[in-house]
């Protein structure tokens, strides 16, 4: 019963993973660009929330109302004010990220000090339910859990059946004939950036009530996200989910077996998929 | 004084639907068109043929918004539009199919066509009017445009082209890949399109068909036009000097 209740809270701890993912497997379906600030504005958005909710006087919950707008609205100006004007070749858009990355880096030291902070949720955080008698889960993770399966079955089902959906796929599959459709690829793409920085924002702020954050925590979730989305192929929302759940698995067994191995054996695990199926769990059949 | 304006003070002729005046067309510090004028009428067919890297398919690109060029050097229904990129010139109603078809690979046939009306200009063509042009593509709306043989995948870049609603078809190779019957039964399709409003220009390797479908045909070598005028006053020999250049 006790390693079900590991493997348990793993899965849990994978969704959220997997929500990461999702944002950053998104951004590279659309428009091939590589995020490398993506796990740093995971942690811009765990600042905002933090002041936010001081501000207000609000919880995380509530201040997801604020943020998640914000987050898209930043997502759509950094696209069409920045990145796509790196767009057309592969090297540019990952200098620039790599270069933003940084640049995010050093000015929330800047502005906030090394302090590690967290956000707090109150009673909720210890709050737990028990399925059966030895078997206990946490109320958090599962909320959590849940919040990112949802995320990630809305944006499939929006990716299926809306107009925008439609015109991510097209524009992913030829950029140049989407164009000679009239799809405005620079709208689209700000359009693809802001839905994936409204998803990392509510990811941003789970992480930050789960674990303690620092102005360098973001290249740590970005490694997680892109091996959530290696481990279940790339182009496949539901093997992000698969490979984040895998992720978020090894990581608990592996700190089970000795506390200093739960990044190890997530690592282990990646490196194991890529060696015996390197196109991933579930890849995107072409 | 240019073509355009020349046209517009003698007032005898209407302005033409697209006025191409002298274009000079570069891929970089290539120049591939040197002073190409061609005219299309409203509801003309006109064909460009040449042989392989003749400029046909930079023509096409230049009028599409793909390569830019000086404003003044395209003029589409009295606006300068050489300067401006593709989704603007869908929106005025220029509408292509290109080379090689180049569907949405990971889209159904229908989800193909749509996105060609996502831009919403009205018109006759809907859903509905594709799939009765082309009655195959409604049996397989559901399937993805990379299960359909090539001559049904040619319907599918043709129907996403028409459901922009263009005044102004440009086709690139429609025969590339086909079998002939395939060739005839599309080139066949031509004049009902045309009845319906839209002027195209069908950029062609396969001389026969493309003197066949058109009003106005202009041969292009090496970036110059060698050879303009109606299919009907033009002789073989003509023709075959223009193109090869012998």
């Amino acid at each position: 019963m006790e390693w079900l209740n590991i493997v348990l809270q793993g899965v849990l701890l994978g969704g959220l993973y997997a929500l990461f993912a999702a944002g950053l497997s998104l951004i590279f379906g659309v428009m091939r660009l590589v995020n490398i600030a993506h796990g740093d504005l995971i942690v811009v958005f765990a600042y905002m929330a933090y002041f936010v909710m001081a501000a207000l006087h609000i919880g995380p919950f509530t201040s997801l109302i604020v943020i998640v707008p914000a987050a898209a609205v930043i997502g759509y100006g950094l696209q069409r004010g920045l990145l796509n004007w790196t767009l057309g070749d592969e090297l540019p858009p990952l200098l620039v990220t790599i270069g933003l990355s940084v640049i995010i880096q050093n000015l929330l030291l800047e502005a906030f000090t090394f302090d590690t902070r967290r956000l707090h949720a109150g009673d909720i955080e210890v709050m737990s339910v028990q399925p059966l008698p030895d078997l206990s889960l946490g109320v958090l993770p599962l909320i959590q859990f849940a919040t990112a399966v949802v995320i990630i079955a809305g944006l499939q089902i929006f990716f299926y059946c809306s107009a925008l959906g439609r015109a991510f796929r097209a524009t992913s599959d030829d950029l140049v004939v989407a164009q000679l459709m009239g799809l405005e690829t620079r709208h689209i793409f700000a359009m693809a950036m802001a839905l994936s920085l409204a998803v990392v924002a509510i990811a941003g702020v789970f992480i930050a009530i789960r674990t303690d954050f620092n102005p360098f925590y973001g290249p740590q979730l970005l490694i997680f996200g892109f091996e959530a989305i290696i481990i279940g192929g790339l182009g496949s929302l539901w093997g992000t989910l698969a490979g984040g759940i895998l992720l978020g698995v090894a990581q608990a067994l592996g700190g089970q077996i000795n506390v200093g191995w739960p990044f190890l054996a997530g690592h282990v695990v990646f490196l194991m998929v890529l060696i015996v199926r390197p196109q991933g769990l579930f890849p995107k059949v072409a | 004084m240019t073509l355009a304006f020349a046209r517009q003070i003698d007032g005898s002729r209407r302005m033409a639907l697209l006025e191409v005046d002298r274009l000079d067309a570069f891929y970089g510090d290539f120049q591939a068109l040197f002073g190409v004028s061609l005219a299309v009428e409203e509801g003309q067919i006109v064909s460009v043929i040449g042989a392989n890297g003749a400029g046909k398919s930079t023509l096409l690109q230049s009028i599409a918004g793909l390569i830019k060029s000086s404003a003044r050097m395209i003029v589409f229904d009295g606006v300068p539009i050489g300067a401006m990129r593709p989704p603007p010139l869908v929106l005025r109603g220029i509408a292509s199919i290109p080379e090689g078809r180049r569907l949405f690979s990971s889209l159904s046939v229908k989800e193909n066509l749509q996105v060609g009306g996502q831009i919403g200009r009205r018109g006759p063509w809907t859903l509905e009017s594709v799939f009765e042009l082309f009655p195959r593509l409604r049996e397989r709306r559901d399937q993805r445009s990379t299960s359909l043989s090539g001559g049904e995948q040619q319907m599918v870049a043709i129907g996403r082209a028409l459901m922009t609603n263009p005044r102004l078809l440009l086709c690139d190779e429609l025969s590339l890949g086909l079998a002939p019957i395939i060739v005839r039964e599309i080139f066949a399709l031509l004049p009902k399109i045309v009845a319906l409003g839209v002027a195209v220009v069908i950029v062609e390797q396969d001389i026969v068909q493309a003197l066949a479908a058109s009003k106005q045909v202009y041969c292009l070598q090496e970036g110059r036009v060698t050879l303009s005028g109606s299919p009907a006053q033009l002789t073989r020999e003509a023709v075959k000097a223009a193109y090869f250049g012998v």
